[in-house]
Formats: structure tokens, C-alpha cells, sequence
């Protein structure tokens, strides 16, 4: 562990509190894909641990690099913009797709519109 | 002390990572339905991106951020195309 020594202590903390943080959010929410009832309840899951999971491991990474190489390095932000903008257009795409192929069997899952008034 | 600590949380975060990646891979063999194994194989890569970051945390390379960066390109194409298809039967129209 040569590299890791260069870090200072309050560095070296900050980065195993984000790193546990961040694979813990992530665990949790494959366990949701794993437990819950219905394909419209697991769909929610997974975003757990592509929105705060990610956020959480990048700033880990951020703060680990920032610091052995005694420079700002952004690399990771680019991973983030990314995730954040494709989950939402891949889970649509996918969640209209579910509904098309529930609705032409006539399947019982699919969530009942509730009228407005 | 700090960074024994570093490297013990790195390794637990590890273990947490593949559990998660072992549990959407349960959910893709399982299924039940198309849609269930395409949602697994999203959950899958995202969980594999977050490992490889671990891993450049603990090897000090900062190549891993470009493999995740890469990872997180395809998969968003790959499962694009896999919702195209489940919708219209074909991907390329």
C-alpha cells in the first residue's frame, strides 16, 4: 500500500466514508431489484445506486485523486453528467415498452390510472 | 491507522459491490419476463462501473475511470437498443 500512505489522515476518511456510503446505497438497491413484488415496483430500485450510489463513489474517487496528485482532477464529473442524463431516457424508454407488451396481454400489473377529479 | 482503515473500507465496499452484482445477475436469471432481465442487466453494469471505481481507489490508476467511463457508454446503448426491441420487435427500423 504505497500510494494510500501518501494520503493525510482527514483525506483517508473522508474517502472510506464516501466509498462504504456509496457501495452501501448501491447494495441496497439491488436488493430492491431482488425483493420487490412487481416489475413497476423493482423499475424504482436501481436508481438508488445510479444517482446517490454514483454520486457518492465519484466524489470518493474525486477527493482520493485531488489529493495524491496534489491538483484538481474532474475526470469522474463526466461519468456523473453521463448517468444523469441517460438513467432517466433508458428507464422511460424501457417502463413504455413493459407497459406496450403488459397491455396488449391484458396483464393484472399494470398500475391503474386514478382519474384527477 | 487511517489508511489501514481506508484499505478495510475499500474492501467492504468491494464485497457490498459484488453482492449487489450477484443479486441483478439472481434477478436476470430469474426473470420473470423479458423487461425484468433487461432492468437487471442496467443494474448490473451501473454495479460494475462503481467496482471498477474501488478498484482505481485502491490501485491509485486513474485508467479505471476511463473503463468505467466506457462501461457507463455502451450499457446506456446497449440497453437503449434491448427497449427498442421489446417495444417494436426490432431495433433498427
Amino acid at each position: 500500500m504505497s500510494h494510500l500512505d501518501a494520503l493525510p489522515p482527514w483525506a483517508a476518511i473522508l474517502v472510506a466514508v464516501f466509498v462504504l456510503l456509496g457501495a452501501l446505497l448501491a447494495f441496497v438497491g439491488s436488493l430492491g431489484l431482488l425483493r420487490l413484488k412487481n416489475f413497476y415496483q423493482r423499475v424504482h430500485a436501481p436508481t438508488l445506486g445510479t444517482t446517490l450510489g454514483t454520486f457518492f463513489m465519484l466524489a470518493a474517487s474525486i477527493t482520493c485523486f485531488s489529493v495524491l496528485h496534489g491538483r484538481p482532477i474532474f475526470y469522474e464529473v463526466l461519468i456523473g453528467v453521463f448517468l444523469t442524463l441517460t438513467t432517466p431516457i433508458t428507464l422511460m424508454l424501457l417502463v413504455r415498452a413493459a407497459l406496450y407488451r403488459d397491455r396488449e396481454e391484458g396483464s393484472a400489473d399494470v398500475p391503474q390510472v386514478t382519474p384527477k377529479d | 491507522m487511517s489508511h489501514s482503515l481506508l484499505t478495510a473500507a475499500v474492501l467492504v465496499a468491494q464485497i457490498l459491490l459484488l453482492l449487489a452484482m450477484s443479486f441483478s445477475i439472481i434477478r436476470m436469471v430469474r426473470g420473470p419476463r423479458a423487461q425484468d432481465r433487461v432492468l437487471a442487466l442496467d443494474a448490473l453494469y451501473v454495479n460494475a462501473m462503481l467496482l471498477l471505481l474501488t478498484i482505481g481507489i485502491r490501485t491509485g490508476s486513474l485508467l479505471y475511470v476511463e473503463a468505467g467511463l466506457i462501461i457507463a457508454l455502451l450499457g446506456f446503448a446497449g440497453t437503449v437498443a434491448l427497449s427498442k426491441f421489446l417495444m417494436r420487435g426490432q431495433v433498427i427500423e
